[in-house]
């Protein structure tokens, strides 16, 4: 880019100079006594060495405008993905407006070829403290601020796992708020999307075990702050747990969804992610394993 | 025609260094003399310079290798709000304030400053301040929980300073010792104004003023204007915490991007008030070193006030993810690209002093010519990103981290221990050993660009800044191992420093009133200066009157 | 360049006289500038919150216009500048007469703004956590009147001073730099007065 080449080569030709300078001009052991001759300024070489960088400037200044204004300032086409994204301390809630659909940490979205261009739009606040949305290589980075609205977009023609992080201090747990992308296929995006849709799953046939999981969890805390689509737990705090199974991560991409990662996560959230905002539940051997077996079903 | 000079002798000796007898505490703490409250400024400054630099090796040791457990996030995210508001705060400030204090009335030939006691006053409380944020270490729950330190970063940005967010006193400290940090500032650059407006000896009219004078009396204005915003946001998040207002509080519809913007209306001037006496220290010693008269000492002058000026006005190049919109982001590109103009205009006036001169290596010369490559990486790197769609994507990374360190380290840093050595011999009478001054610069530079260039690379790969831990397999684990084996140099250079200080004071040779043969006031009193500076009040015909006085037969006076 | 002894230029015919500002006026005017700076930010900070409080009571609801207080106060700034110019013409009645002037207006001015906040926090019950109008109102109008104190207790030092005699024709600079500090209270309450009374409702 232009603004690379000519800091590039400032460099090469002011550093050198100075180099020659430091060089050429040593004082040697052979000097005679005299101190050099006095020279106390020159106003064309003085005004030369304003104007150059003045139009250099200009120049970079124009071809930045460009590049801000082909970002900013065009329209929101229609066709587009719309996607709301909610920083929380310290994980990131997304919701899809027109699909209906509710998710945590990992962010799927459609690329689009040339064909059909399919960009996706993110429309960005936050809960609690400001957060910023940064996945380098698909695009630059938002602030997540709370009371504001920031909108941003992205467009990945190439299908893959994108990671990134919040890239504002936010908090404790900052360095573990990590981002996926998954960008899909349209096939596979519509897979997703129709078992996002699906209700939570409430009936675990055969599995005795998960039934009386979802007993436990029903009955404590853990529906104070987490959703589970269809059921009692309807708290906002925390993310979204309808079908966490479906997720590869939780922790906001911290930690890999295991069960056992899972168990030990809602035993101690702190010994994975000190200072996570979630607490330990403290509950016995069994409510674990059993809430461990229900939430390993929400697929 | 010049005007003849006449010299006047001055027979002072200097006051003979006996044992430290028991009211020489007592007089230090209540002296008003400009020298001693410059000294004790420097002094508690380098307390503080290494107390941040521990913090800074603490936080290498636990980011040199992925997953490290070496501190927890809480004291990790402590020891880096520390380490900015200490460097900036309690080191950036006093030691520059303190060679202010110094040097600016013997530079400009005065006895003391215009306000004496309230120089006293404005030290005492900076002081204060710095001894109040880290009694956060110590205070509210006592010294086992050491917990109470402020862990919201350096600029604090809002809401997660309300009391909400940051419940204890942590934050108290910090906003605490920040608002007094700034009435001791504000005080201190009152009086260097008023000093060198009202204090000037006969014949130094302004354009006849050194330029450290100079730049010293732009980054007092700039304080007034870039502390006082600072110190009234303080105000207010002191009554948000205390009392239940609302200037930054969410929830009650105030807004985070207020706190952004006044933070930063400080922000990016407070590095301009920190790098203006790092240039007139380069000022000072790049002429007498090569030998020359400073090349273009009007457009010095004139580029610093316009510096001075435009920094008033680039504060937002550090929201371009705020979402500023299309305008506002386009003219913060456009002032902070057009401060590069003044900003270079100095880096070729000081490559052309150098141009045709004879240059001595000596240590204080080799700091600057450090500081005059890195200072030109770190401005084309500055104009990088001032970009604003290079912030997009390298903002908050460590690529930003590395940009202002080549700033505060390779630059300023730099030109400060230029003026150590530099000013060493005025201020103890005794020279700094030279040997240990090239060890102590070898080390350093080694360790800086082993720090700080490598430190670009894991920003560029998407390392945000201010992560207490990582995960490997982004490719940034090796950047990161060789980032923290450069601060193992730069801590072991800043001992060989301290030892030749202390080594230097006693066993130093001995270094007359003129060891570098200078041509500014300064150096014609005995090292150390009397009391009262000057035995007679001297009158000056140019702006190098030692010059006029070693060259009589070709003044500077005639070509001004 | 070794010498043992130092060397103080000196010169030898002394150019024009050699003049330099009184450093209190220009320590003054550094003061005034950091304190316009510190204004600046309230003031921005008061035009931003306009009309964005979540909740009651609103500006034009519960302000009315402080005008006998700020004719006070404005006059107080003329009074002061007689005091002065008194001193300077060694007037030393007329100064101490003047002084107490200004302490009595600006006295007054106090008053009538600690009688419109008791308004405020007893009948309308506005305080400064009541929404973002209070936050601002309160620190903004609070702050302007904590410089109006101290204002006021350097000007009853100095007529003290004047009334017990110790205030002399050679302390007219210095009187007149504590009227500078003055003017700048009042031309701050000038900005205060349109921001938050006439632009504000």
């Amino acid at each position: 880019m232009l603004v690379l080449s000519v800091t590039f080569a400032i460099f090469l030709i002011v550093g050198g100079l100075l180099l020659y300078a430091l060089i050429r001009y040593r004082h040697r052991p052979t000097d005679s006594e005299h101190e050099p001759a006095q020279i106390y300024g020159s106003n064309q070489i003085e005004l030369s060495w304003t104007v150059i960088p003045i139009l250099i400037v200009v120049m970079l200044f124009l071809s930045t405008t460009r590049v801000i204004l082909r970002t900013e300032a065009i329209p929101k086409p229609d066709n587009t993905m719309d996607v709301t994204v909610i920083g929380h301390q310290f994980w990131w809630e997304y919701r899809y407006p027109k699909l209906g659909i509710v998710t945590a940490n990992e962010l799927h979205i459609p690329i689009s070829d040339k064909a059909s261009p399919k960009p996706t739009y993110l429309t960005m606040s936050s809960t609690d403290v400001s957060h910023s949305f940064w996945v380098p290589r698909l695009a630059g980075k938002m602030d997540v601020i709370p009371n504001r609205v920031n909108t941003m977009w992205m467009d990945p023609t190439e299908p893959g796992l994108y990671l990134g992080q919040c890239a504002q201090y936010c908090g404790t747990q900052h360095a573990k708020m990590l981002l996926r992308v998954y960008a899909q296929s349209p096939e596979d995006f519509e897979a997703w999307v129709k078992q996002q849709q699906k209700p939570a799953q409430h009936e675990f046939p055969g599995n005795p075990a998960a039934t009386e999981g979802q007993t436990v969890f029903m009955h404590n805390a853990c529906i104070n702050c987490h959703t589970v689509s269809g059921s009692a737990a309807t708290g906002r705090f925390g993310p979204d747990l309808s079908h966490l199974a479906s997720r590869d991560t939780f922790a906001s991409g911290a930690v890999k969804n295991t069960p056992e990662n899972l168990r030990k996560w809602i035993d101690n959230p702190d010994s994975m992610k000190p200072g996570s905002l979630m607490p330990p539940m403290h509950l016995n051997e069994h409510d674990l394993n059993v809430i461990t077996a229900y939430l390993t079903e929400l697929h | 025609m010049a005007t003849p000079v006449m010299e006047a002798i001055d027979q002072t000796q200097s006051p003979p260094q006996g044992p430290p007898r028991p009211n020489v505490i007592y007089a230090w703490l209540t002296t008003v003399d400009h020298k001693k409250i410059g000294l004790m400024y420097i002094a508690y400054a380098l307390v503080f310079l290494l107390v941040g630099g521990v913090e800074a090796v603490l936080m290498r040791i636990q980011l040199a290798i992925p997953n490290n457990h070496f501190v927890s996030p809480q004291v990790f995210n402590q020891l880096f709000t520390m380490h900015g508001t200490t460097m900036v705060f309690f080191v950036g400030m006093p030691i520059l304030f303190g060679f202010g204090n110094y040097l600016v009335p013997l530079m400009i030939g005065a006895r003391d400053m215009a306000f004496p006691r309230l120089n006293a006053f404005s030290f005492w409380i900076s002081a204060f301040a710095g001894l109040l944020l880290y009694f956060s270490y110590f205070g509210a729950s006592g010294l086992y929980a050491a917990g109470s330190a402020p862990d919201v970063g350096w600029f604090a940005y809002a809401p997660l300073t309300a009391k909400v967010f940051s419940p204890g006193h942590s934050t108290d400290y910090w906003t605490l010792a920040v608002f007094l940090s700034g009435v001791g500032s504000i005080g201190t650059a009152l009086n260097i104004v008023t000093t060198i407006l009202c204090m000037r000896c006969k014949g130094m009219k302004m354009s006849r003023m050194p330029l450290l004078p100079w730049l010293y009396l732009v980054m007092a204005s700039l304080v007034f204007v870039a502390v006082s915003p600072l110190t009234a946001a303080q105000i207010m998040l002191t009554l948000d915490r205390y009392i239940g207002s609302h200037f930054f509080d969410t929830q009650a519809g105030g807004s985070a991007v207020l706190w952004m913007h006044f933070f930063w209306i400080f922000g990016h001037p407070e590095v301009y008030v920190l790098v203006l006496p790092a240039f007139a220290f380069v000022n000072e010693i790049v002429p007498v070193f090569s030998r020359k008269a400073m090349f273009g000492y009007p457009a010095m002058v004139a580029a610093s006030v316009s510096i001075g000026f435009i920094s008033l006005s680039v504060w937002a190049h550090h929201m371009f993810t705020v979402g500023l919109g299309p305008v506002g982001n386009t003219f913060f590109v456009f002032a902070t690209m057009v401060i590069s103009v003044p900003t270079g205009i100095k880096i070729f006036n000081w490559l052309a002093t150098i141009w045709g001169g004879k240059v001595i290596f000596a240590t204080p010369m080799m700091f600057c010519v450090g500081f005059l490559f890195q200072f030109l990486i770190a401005g084309l790197t500055g104009i990088m990103l001032s970009a604003a769609p290079f912030d997009w994507q390298l903002g908050n990374s460590y690529f930003v981290v590395a940009h202002f360190h080549y700033v505060l380290v390779g630059s300023i840093l730099f030109a400060i221990f230029g003026a150590f050595y530099y000013w060493y011999p005025k201020v103890t009478g005794r020279m700094m050993s030279e040997t240990l001054g090239k060890w102590h610069f070898w080390l350093f530079i080694i360790g800086f660009h082993l720090t700080f260039d490598f430190m670009h690379v894991p920003g560029l790969l998407g390392m945000p800044r201010r992560i207490y831990t990582y995960e490997a397999g982004r490719g940034w684990e090796s950047w990161n191992l060789i980032v923290s084996i450069g601060a193992i140099f730069q801590a072991a250079g800043i001992l060989v420093f301290c030892y030749n200080m202390v080594r230097s004071y006693y066993r130093g040779k001995e270094a007359g009133h003129d060891p570098w043969d200078a041509w500014t006031l300064e150096w014609s009193t005995p090292s150390p200066p009397p009391a009262y500076n000057f035995a007679i009040e001297p009158t000056v015909n140019s702006r190098r009157p030692l010059w006029d006085l070693k060259h009589p037969e070709d003044p500077d006076s005639d070509y001004e | 360049m070794m010498n043992t002894s130092s060397t103080i230029p000196v010169a030898g015919s002394s150019e024009t006289p050699w003049t330099l500002p009184y450093r209190g006026t220009i320590g003054m005017a550094c003061l005034i500038l950091a304190e316009a700076a510190i204004f600046i930010i309230f003031v921005v900070a008061y035009i931003f919150y306009i009309g964005k409080s979540l909740s009651g009571p609103t500006p034009a609801q519960v302000l009315e216009l402080p005008i006998f207080g700020t004719i006070c106060l404005l006059s107080s700034s003329i009074t002061v500048h007689f005091a002065s110019s008194a001193l300077r013409k060694n007037n030393l009645r007329g100064c101490t007469a003047f002084l107490a002037g200004t302490v009595l207006l600006g006295a007054i001015f106090l008053v009538t703004t600690a009688l419109e906040w008791h308004h405020l926090i007893y009948d309308k019950g506005l305080t400064i956590q009541t929404n973002l109008f209070g936050t601002t109102y309160y620190s903004l109008v609070g702050l302007h009147a904590t410089h109006v104190v101290v204002g006021l207790i350097m000007l009853t030092l100095a007529l003290l001073f004047a009334l017990t005699g110790h205030l002399k024709e050679e302390h007219e600079k210095k009187l007149e730099v504590l009227s500078l500090y003055w003017h700048f209270v009042d031309a701050v309450w000038v900005v205060v007065f349109l921001v938050v009374y006439v632009l504000g409702r």
